[in-house]
Parts: structure tokens; C-alpha cells; sequence
């Protein structure tokens, strides 16, 4: 009894100490993102907020106006102050959640832009990638186990599906169900015609504009996951422990659950690798369905060479990324025991 | 070295995708041999020209010779073209409203119907319930059918300036026919025109070549820099590797597109050519190939010839490339080929996220799928803009990732079957 508990606080010490590993690995990354963040725009050649002042006054005569606006921004911005102190500015502005004003959505700021997009990306992005993950693992390893027939069949299926262009894919899936079928909507995150308000119709209509969008993404994780499962499974279940439990005479299901579990691990890492190359394809997906999510977000940002826009949208990103690759190392950390070996030695 | 080579033209997997690559090149080097038309030269008036030949209408009429063909089919095919079976329903239905009984319409029947529709067919009549816009699609439809059963033929006819009056120059008949090889002003167009009037086909061919180049530059970028320090922290190690490590990790967290877009806004849409895009995609992606050599370095830096040629005093940079370069030769080209085709899909997407190089130089496969987005082509049903840049981007990465498949197999034995 006291020897199991023994085990079980050494247990907690290696994960404790694995989790702050992480967490101050994190904290460094994301210190870099943003500094990257603050860094890359001001190094652009030129007077950036002449250059966004220039591009609003366009067709306003009046000199005096156009010198208020530029005023306002250089106040703003402090960009007339020394690069340090203008990073302290940015800094705090950031922490309280403020990121000025949109320009090509004015008079929204920033925030209220991200706050009503990040949770379309949000719902749709990191359920379709994880149910693609799932599925794609379950084919793997059945055409790993099953071999023969279902193999043959899946696997020329995903290597062509993971070798598509993920734009691709959303759009033929887009002509494909959307215009030519008409079975769902090709555009929008709801019907145009309706206000967002929690009635069934409106809660239908969000779920119809869902459907292409969701699987579009799932499909793609599907492809490259599968393959990955595959040959993690094959060669798991070709390792000398699997022939020497079989001798033992252990039963094959037992084994199967071995196996699996260990095919399982890299999978999960690759998972964390994977996220942000998939993030990255889910937000054009989400620009070829006009999707009313962070993607559509940079599109008309970029458009309208909305400069604050864009660097706060790109932040959430990282951050949403970074979380979610947190997250998925905590997950390790619990499931794969070496871990808290390595580190409560 | 041969023997090598020679296997690996063997392996199937490869060659197949060898033989798309190839075929790929030839076909953008070939083309603008053989069509000379600058590619970003705007030559349709209008938007989305379907795929076909376009033969000048004025020079049709005076082309030099007239033929004279009696075909059975003519008239029917010319009505077929005038009245789709929507049409037909269409005047159905306009019929019924106007008080014809049902069963007296036929609308297989050309000839009744078309009389019937003369007969009754009033443009200034509307039904109750009868939108504007259907109103004026009856209108429309009313004026194309007009004459449409009469065996005459057309009379062309100049404006005499000195009279200002219409003088007839000549009949062009129902059976008259013109041979397209002698009328002056043909352009064949495969691939139509896309949103701004371009020959999609010749674009497209040109926008191949220059994503390919991008790819390559990139692939050529992230593969030097990921070997270089890939070497140097897997050789040297301590804190130079530590350092190395630390870059390379950071890389590897923050989100690829995330500096992507940040960078190519940076720049600025007057700097962003083809070519600094295609070396901003290689300075965001070198980390992978980093990570790769320097593992296969640390387990060749304690092998016996590296020690041997640590101790015959040789230097750091012959050890590496002599010792330790030609083992991971394969690895670095696997490599290669795998930076190339992520670079031309990083190339694609940011284009589609409104930040690829500027539109006014050349056109690239990312740019035309942008462009197609934008004008909406695929909801319009103009499958000729957007279906050949996907199926040639999917055919680039596809003959890519057979290629490394088939490298992969001739150089790691555990995979060989």
C-alpha cells in the first residue's frame, strides 16, 4: 500500500516537473511570436502609418483632416517614439485586449473583429482535425491489422487524398455538393437572409453551412494520418516483442492493445507537429466557403491592407496554435509512461 | 554511385513519377515555343469565355469563298440551339397562363409550338404573380425565336456614308458554309478565357513554370540553411547545437503560415515579387530539414571512419564532406523534393490568403486559383479557371511524393518488401 502511493507521488513529481519543462518552453515560444509579431511589420520600408494614413485619405481633399487622422494614428501607434518604449505601449495595449481600431472594418476595433470570428475557426477547425485524426488512425491501423482487400482500397485512396492540394479538395467538394447537387449551402457560415439568434431555424442554418467546410478539413487529416498510422502499426506489429508475448501464449487481443498503444505515441506528437500546417489549410478552406472565421478574417484584411487587423489575428492564431500543441503534450505526458520515467530519475 | 542511380530508376514508384515531372517541364518548355502569345495578355472582353474556337464573325462573312453544304440535321440543330427544353416548359407555361388548354401544347412538337407562340405571345401582357425578371426573360426569349422557322437567309447590309442610308452588300443563306482554315482571324482557346480576358491555357502554362521556379528557389533556400546548420549542430553539438536547437525548435512551434503572413505583408505588395516570395517560403521552412540531418549526423559522428579521420588529422570541413556528406546524400535529396513541393502549395495558399507576389508580373498557379476565388468561378460553374490549376498543383505535389516514396524504398532497406 505505502509502495503504491510511493509510486504514484514519484509519478506526480515527473509530471509535474515534465509540465513546467513544457510550460516554460511554451512561455519562451510565445514570447518570440510576439516580439516577431511587434518586429516584422516595423521593419517595413517607409512610414507605416503614412502609408495606412495615405491609403485612407484617398478622395478626401482635406489637407487638415488628412493631417488629424495621421496625428491620431502616430498617437496611437507612438510611433513617434523610441522603438523600446513603442514596444511597451504595444505590450500593454495587448494585455488589454486591445489592438485599435480595424481599419477596414471602422469603426469595429480589432477585437470585437476577432472576438465575432474566432469562434467559428474555433468550433470548426479543432473538432474536424481532431475527428480526422481519430478516423484517420482507425483506417490505419485496420489496414495495418486487416491487410489484403482493404488495404489495396485505402491506401492509393489516401496517399492521393493526403497528396491533394487542400484548397483543392474544399473546392471540389464546394462544386461537387454545393453547386452542382445542391445538397448544401456554398457560402456563409448561416443564410444570409438571417440574424444570429437562438432559434431552430437559425440553429439549423448554422448547421447546413457547417457540413462542407467540417468535412472538408476532416478528409484532408484523414489522408495523411492514415498513412502514418499505417506504417507505425506495420512495424509495431512486426517488432520481437509481439512474436515473444506470442510465445508466451498471451492472447492476440492483448497484444493487438500493445501494439496499438504503441503505434499510438508518435502519432500523438505528430499530431502536434501536424496542427499548425493544418490550421494553415482549415483557413483556406475557410476562404474558398466564405466562412465567417479568422481565415476570411486575413482575406479582407490583406484586402483592405488593414495592418492591425492583420497582426492581431495572426497572434490569436499562434496562440491558438500554441494552447492546443500545450494541450497535446500534456496528453502525452499522461499516456506514454517514459516520460515520467525520464524524469523522476 | 551507378549502381545506385540505376536502382533507383528501377524502382516503379519513381519512375512513374519521373516520368510526370518530366512531362511537366517539357510541356512549359515546349508550349511557349510553339504559342507565342504573351501570357498576362488580355484579350477577352468579358469574363469567363467558355473553352472552344473563336472564329471572327466579320471575316466568316467575307471569307473569300462560300460553300454551299445541304445537311439534313441543319435546321434542326440551329432550332435545338435557340430553344433548350427549359424554354420549351417556359413557353408551356406562359401558354397555360395565356388561356391555350393544356392538352392542346405539345412541347416536342417545334413547328405547333412556335406557331402557337406567335400567335398568342404579347410582350406587354403580365400575369398576376409574374416577376419583372421573368417578364423580361419571355421578352428575351421572344426576340431569339424570331424567324426562327423562316428558310431565308440574311442580308448584310453597309451604312453608305455619302447617303447615310443602308445599302445591301450581300445574303448570307441558311445552308452557306465557311471553312474555318480560311477565315483570317481564328484563336483556338482550350482552356477559355479566365475573369480579366486571358487565354487561361497560355497563362496557365506560364504560371507552371514560374511556381515551379519557386518551388525550386525555395526548396534550394531551406535545404541549404536546414543543411548547413543541420551539420554544424550535429557535428559540433554543445552550444552550438543548443543554440541551433533552440531556433529550430522555435520554428517548429510558432505556426509556418503565421510568419508567412506576417513577413509577405511586411514586404509590401510593390516588393513582393515571385522571386522574394519563393525565398521568404524557403527562410520559414528550412527547420525540418535541420532537424532531419542533424539526427542522421549524431549517429554517423562516432561511426569508425569519422573517428579514423578525426585522427589522420584531417579538418572539420573535410570530415563532413567527405565522411559524413556522401552517407546523407540521400536523406538531403528525400528532402529536396519534399521542400520543392511544400514551397509551390506555401506559394499557393498564402496567394489564396491575398498575399502572394503581385498580380501585375507573372502569373503563378496560387495567383490564377486566387483570382478564380475572388471572381467566384467555381460558383459560377467556370470549371476551366479553377480545374486545371488544382489538377496541376495535385499532379506537381503527386509526382513528387512518388518520387521520395521510391527513393525512400531504394534507400532504407526496412521498407523494401
Amino acid at each position: 500500500m505505502t509502495v503504491d502511493r510511493e509510486i504514484r507521488r514519484l509519478d506526480l513529481k515527473g509530471y509535474r516537473k515534465y509540465f513546467l519543462n513544457k510550460a516554460m518552453w511554451f512561455a519562451v515560444t510565445f514570447v518570440c511570436a510576439f516580439l516577431l509579431n511587434f518586429i516584422l511589420p516595423r521593419l517595413m520600408p517607409g512610414d507605416p502609418v503614412a502609408a495606412i494614413v495615405a491609403h485612407m485619405a484617398q478622395g478626401q481633399s482635406n489637407a487638415a483632416g488628412v493631417q488629424a487622422i495621421y496625428q491620431q494614428y502616430t498617437e496611437l501607434f507612438g510611433t513617434n517614439k523610441p522603438m523600446v518604449q513603442q514596444f511597451f505601449i504595444y505590450v500593454k495595449n495587448v494585455f488589454h485586449g486591445d489592438f485599435g481600431f480595424s481599419f477596414s472594418q471602422y469603426p469595429r476595433t480589432v477585437a470585437q473583429v476577432i472576438k465575432s470570428s474566432i469562434v467559428w475557426t474555433l468550433c470548426l477547425q479543432f473538432p474536424a482535425i481532431i475527428l480526422g485524426w481519430l478516423i484517420g488512425n482507425t483506417l490505419g491501423a485496420l489496414a495495418a491489422y486487416l491487410k489484403k482487400g482493404f488495404d489495396k482500397v485505402l491506401m492509393p485512396i489516401s496517399i492521393f487524398v493526403s497528396n491533394f492540394p487542400a484548397f483543392g479538395m474544399a473546392v471540389i467538394l464546394l462544386v461537387v455538393f454545393g453547386v452542382s447537387l445542391r445538397w448544401f449551402p456554398t457560402s456563409g457560415g448561416y443564410g444570409y437572409d438571417l440574424i444570429p439568434t437562438f432559434s431552430w431555424k437559425f440553429i439549423w442554418s448554422v448547421i447546413v453551412h457547417y457540413q462542407l467546410p467540417f468535412w472538408s478539413i476532416v478528409l484532408i487529416a484523414i489522408g495523411g494520418q492514415a498513412i502514418g498510422m499505417r506504417s507505425m502499426a506495420i512495424y509495431e506489429l512486426n517488432a520481437d516483442y509481439v512474436k515473444y508475448s506470442r510465445f508466451m501464449g498471451i492472447k492476440d487481443r492483448k497484444i493487438i492493445g500493445y501494439v496499438f498503444r504503441n503505434a499510438m505515441l508518435p502519432q500523438v506528437t505528430g499530431l502536434a507537429l501536424s496542427i499548425g500546417s493544418m490550421v494553415s489549410g482549415a483557413l483556406v478552406a475557410e476562404i474558398i466557403f466564405s466562412y465567417p472565421g479568422l481565415g476570411y478574417t486575413i482575406l479582407h484584411a490583406t484586402m483592405g491592407q488593414d495592418y492591425p487587423l492583420i497582426s492581431g489575428t495572426t497572434l490569436i492564431i499562434t496562440i491558438m496554435v500554441l494552447v492546443a500543441m500545450f494541450a497535446i503534450d500534456m496528453v502525452y505526458g499522461f499516456i506514454d509512461p517514459r516520460i515520467k520515467a525520464a524524469q523522476s530519475e | 554511385m551507378k549502381h545506385t542511380i540505376r536502382q533507383v530508376f528501377r524502382q516503379s514508384n519513381f519512375l512513374l513519377g519521373f516520368g510526370i515531372f518530366v512531362f511537366l517541364i517539357l510541356v512549359v518548355i515546349i508550349y511557349p515555343l510553339l504559342v507565342k502569345y504573351p501570357p498576362l495578355e488580355i484579350i477577352g472582353q468579358g469574363t469567363f469565355f467558355p473553352p472552344g474556337i473563336y472564329a471572327s464573325t466579320y471575316d466568316s462573312i467575307h471569307a473569300n469563298t462560300k460553300y454551299i453544304l445541304n445537311l439534313d440535321e441543319a435546321a434542326a440543330k440551329r432550332i435545338s440551339s435557340k430553344l433548350s427544353g427549359d424554354d420549351r416548359v417556359a413557353m408551356k407555361d406562359w401558354l397555360v397562363q395565356y388561356g391555350i388548354p393544356e392538352y392542346e401544347i405539345d412541347i416536342l412538337d417545334t413547328a405547333k409550338l412556335l406557331e402557337q407562340w406567335e400567335n398568342s405571345y404579347d410582350p406587354s401582357l403580365s400575369f398576376p404573380g409574374m416577376t419583372y425578371a421573368r417578364r423580361t426573360y419571355y421578352q428575351r426569349l421572344n426576340t431569339s425565336l424570331q424567324g426562327l422557322l423562316s428558310t431565308e437567309g440574311v442580308t448584310i447590309a453597309a451604312m453608305n456614308p455619302q447617303s447615310n442610308t443602308l445599302e445591301q452588300t450581300g445574303v448570307v443563306n441558311q445552308n452557306d458554309y465557311v471553312n474555318v482554315n480560311e477565315v483570317a482571324n481564328v484563336r483556338v482557346l482550350p482552356l477559355g478565357t479566365d475573369n480579366f480576358g486571358r487565354d487561361v491555357l497560355t497563362e496557365l502554362v506560364k504560371a507552371t513554370s514560374v511556381s515551379l521556379q519557386i518551388g525550386f528557389i525555395a526548396g534550394i533556400v531551406a535545404t541549404l540553411i536546414g543543411l548547413t546548420l543541420g551539420l554544424l549542430a550535429g557535428y559540433i553539438g554543445g552550444l552550438v547545437d543548443d543554440i541551433i536547437m533552440f531556433f529550430t525548435n522555435l520554428f517548429t512551434v510558432i505556426p509556418t503560415v503565421v510568419l508567412l503572413i506576417l513577413i509577405s505583408f511586411s514586404i509590401g505588395q510593390e516588393h513582393r515579387g515571385a522571386f522574394v516570395i519563393a525565398v521568404v517560403i524557403g527562410l520559414t521552412a528550412w527547420y525540418w530539414t535541420t532537424r532531419a540531418v542533424r539526427a542522421q549526423v549524431i549517429s554517423l559522428r562516432n561511426r569508425d571512419h569519422v573517428n579514423l579521420s578525426k585522427l589522420s588529422g584531417h579538418s572539420i570541413f573535410h570530415i563532413i564532406f567527405a565522411d559524413i556528406l556522401p552517407y546523407i546524400t540521400s536523406y538531403v535529396v528525400m528532402a529536396f523534393i519534399l521542400q520543392i513541393s511544400s514551397g509551390i502549395l506555401a506559394e499557393a495558399s498564402l496567394s489564396i490568403l491575398g498575399l502572394g507576389p503581385r498580380t501585375t508580373d507573372v502569373p503563378t498557379l496560387g495567383l490564377m486559383m486566387n483570382w478564380s476565388l475572388i471572381y467566384q468561378a467555381e460558383i459560377l460553374g467556370k470549371w476551366w479557371a479553377y480545374l486545371p490549376v488544382i489538377i496541376i498543383i495535385a499532379l506537381i505535389t503527386f509526382s513528387m511524393n512518388l518520387m521520395n516514396t521510391g527513393l525512400d524504398q531504394v534507400f532504407n532497406p526496412a521498407l523494401r518488401d
